[in-house]
């Protein structure tokens, strides 16, 4: 972008700046550190001029938005548009009480929806079974068959809304339960908007929420893709997620890294299963972190988006510009929240908030500030969202597109997120991709060096975080945080069992008995999972079919 | 008696939470104690078991889903069961105080909420482990 001549004197300038200005003030006055280090570990200098991004080429590298590479945003006008999808995700102890806090949510403005689920469910347990004892309702509302759905969604439309659901492992029998209660609102599929996480192999790496072995997980998942090409077209078949790989402890640049080698083993396992690139993959999406780092995290969202753009044209040679776009979901930092005086995470949050809107974001959570000490309350929530809200409506960083291009260090900055991202990703090629890698234990344990590291940091004294190890106070313990009642599980346990009582279990039995045909050949398993649910076959049920055909995964346990 | 203090780190119930476990494991590891990490998914009857067979002197369990007043009293009630009402029984994990008189109750000796630093738990181990 600068000519040599420039770049030349101007490296002589700032070479003399240093001998004479800084020179002058340290040896008055050292600097706050003798080295500046980013949470991914390399250092950050003193200043950045035209000469740390002197190869840097407009219409190469950044171009328009809404233009490859995606630099800039995948929309042409960003929120000057529509401002991104503000997007709680909640959920806790029954369907009916869940339903509640959605519709407060929605009248409070709130845009999506996003569903949280229990342990339970995400593991394709009954609230009846043993292991699902004291999880029932916990960390999201318990669903165990098409009943609990109906209740979830009632007298909210599904052709309105956009609903996220954050399920994996039985992602598919999630969906499959959305698309029946649909229906049953008279909405057909092809109307439904919303998304699955789906995203099985960061749960081997870092959520632990995994049933299957990795083989018939992505059977599954491409099965997904297959069937909502078809019938589910607005569909986010996945978001590719990073988020838990940063929450488990990883760097900036392992969470690009990570993620992006999933999302190229979800391609790869797809084209190998006969579907067209341009078929599937504008339908996936991404879902990444906002911690504190606010300069560093803009730069690796817009790093994240020129590295998919340039993997998906070259490597698999996408021809639809939709493959090529990284469009993503963002959560702020949970692990960055402290217990102690937390009021202070609403200011994080928003720090984070501003990371995520200045890096390009088409969905948003922010935390709520009592997170590390128990689910939010409705007035904790209430701040969450309207610290979105302050962003979007009064800081007006939402009126021009990607304002941070341009500056040296934010330039800089992405250049280097995503080599260093890149390298990574040509390691995990060479161990066979990120299943191999999984299975060897690399990328868990790079995760647990870096979360290692950090803890030490912290532990010396090196990372400060406010009001935990510097700036602490005496603290009486919090009030008025949510509980959730015992008796979610023994209501759970009832309603299955009168679900039991009344529906056809002879029609049941067989919906299952097909289900298990079709997981022992090689068709798609959706319908067969659709059938099913509208039988009201259980989801324990279901998972347990499939888990008699497909078995478990075993963890390898890396310490 | 010389030998090393042997700790069972484990993660009862279906949370995957387990970096602080694993953070917190590595950090007695490097602190010279021997440790034993269950990995994820746990029942209480496998983590009572393991830690009879393992003869550890102490099961640190981590929760962040919620389920600990649950969980975390069964391993302690199971150990008393299995003859192991020696071993020193902790927990950690996104625990609201108000439910921590309730566990001290039911035998766990300490809860480490977070924002815990590592040294904290590990010193508490050396000085109430129940062996001469």
């Amino acid at each position: 972008m600068y000519n040599k001549e420039k770049l030349e004197a101007l490296k002589a300038e700032r070479q003399k700046w240093e001998e004479t200005e800084i020179a002058k003030v340290l040896t008055k006055k050292p600097e706050r550190k003798e080295k500046f280090l980013s949470t991914s570990g390399y250092e950050v200098k003193r200043l950045y001029t035209p000469e740390d991004i002197e190869d840097l080429d407009y219409s190469r590298d950044l171009s328009f938005p809404g233009e490859y590479p995606f630099t800039r945003g995948v929309q042409p006008t960003m929120y000057r548009g529509k401002l991104w999808t503000m997007r709680q995700y909640a959920g806790f102890a029954t369907a009916e009480e869940s339903n509640k806090r959605y519709k407060y949510l929605l009248e409070q403005g709130q845009t999506g929806l996003s569903v949280a689920f229990d342990l339970p469910t995400q593991i394709g347990y009954d609230s009846d079974h043993p292991l699902a004892e004291g999880e029932v309702g916990k960390v999201g509302v318990a669903i165990d068959s098409l009943k609990d759905m109906e209740i979830l969604f009632d007298g909210i439309p599904l052709d309105k809304v956009s609903t996220s659901m954050t399920i994996n492992a039985p992602a598919a029998v999630l969906l499959a339960m959305y698309i029946a209660v649909a229906e049953k609102q008279g909405v057909s599929s092809d109307k439904l908007s919303g998304t699955i996480q789906n995203d099985i192999l960061k749960e081997y790496i870092a959520r632990g929420t995994y049933i299957f072995p990795i083989e018939p997980s992505m059977r599954l998942i491409t099965n997904i893709f297959e069937y909502c090409a078809k019938y589910v077209p607005k569909w986010n078949t996945i978001s590719i997620s990073g988020y838990h790989i940063r929450e488990a402890g990883s760097t900036a640049v392992q969470e690009v890294a990570f993620t992006l080698a999933d999302g190229i083993a979800y391609v790869e396992a797809a084209i190998k299963a006969g579907l067209d690139v341009d078929e599937f993959a504008p339908r996936l999406s991404f879902f990444f972190n906002a911690h504190n780092d606010l300069l560093e995290e803009v730069a690796k969202f817009r790093a994240a988006r020129r590295l998919w753009a340039k993997i998906m044209k070259e490597r698999f040679n996408a021809k639809d510009p939709r493959s090529m776009m990284l469009r993503f979901h963002t959560q702020t930092g949970g692990s960055t929240l402290t217990a102690q005086q937390p009021d202070n995470n609403i200011v994080r949050v928003a720090i984070q908030t501003l990371a995520a809107v200045l890096g390009g974001t088409q969905s948003l959570h922010t935390n709520s500030r009592d997170e590390a000490l128990a689910l939010p309350t409705e007035d904790s929530v209430r701040i969450a969202l309207r610290t979105q809200q302050i962003v979007a409506y009064e800081s007006g960083v939402a009126d021009t597109i990607d304002p941070l291009a341009g500056s040296y260090y934010v330039e800089s900055l992405t250049n280097e997120i995503e080599k260093r991202a890149a390298e990574y990703i040509a390691k995990i090629d060479e161990m066979g991709g990120a299943p191999k890698a999984i299975e060897r234990g690399y990328i868990q344990q790079e995760i647990q060096d870096s979360a290692y590291k950090y803890q030490q940091e912290v532990e010396r004294g090196e990372r400060i975080v406010v009001g935990m190890n510097k700036f602490q106070i005496k603290e009486s313990a919090p009030k008025g945080l949510l509980k959730v009642d015992p008796a979610v599980g023994e209501l759970q346990k009832q309603k299955l069992k009168a679900l039991k009582a009344e529906r056809d279990n002879i029609k049941v039995q067989e919906s299952l008995e097909a289900l298990r045909k079709a997981a022992e050949g090689d068709d798609n398993l959706m319908p067969y999972i659709l059938t099913a649910v509208k039988q009201y076959a259980t989801l324990g049920e279901i998972c347990g079919v499939l888990r008699e055909v497909f078995g478990e995964y075993q963890q390898s346990v890396i310490l | 008696m010389n030998r090393p203090i042997r700790v069972l780190v484990a993660k009862p119930g279906l949370d995957g939470h387990d970096r602080g476990a694993k953070v917190v494991a590595r950090a007695m590891r490097d602190a010279g104690m021997e440790v034993i990490y269950t990995g994820l998914r746990q029942t209480p009857e496998q983590i009572a078991e393991a830690a009879i067979q393992e003869d550890v002197d102490c099961v640190a369990m981590s929760i962040l889903s919620g389920a600990h007043n649950y969980l975390f009293p069964k391993v302690v009630q199971l150990l008393k069961e299995k003859g192991g009402e020696d071993i020193l029984v902790i927990g950690g994990g996104v625990i609201p105080e108000e439910d921590i008189p309730g566990l001290k109750e039911a035998g766990i000796a300490e809860i480490f909420t977070p924002g815990t630093p590592t040294s904290v738990t590990i010193e508490f181990i050396k000085n109430n482990i129940k062996r001469n």
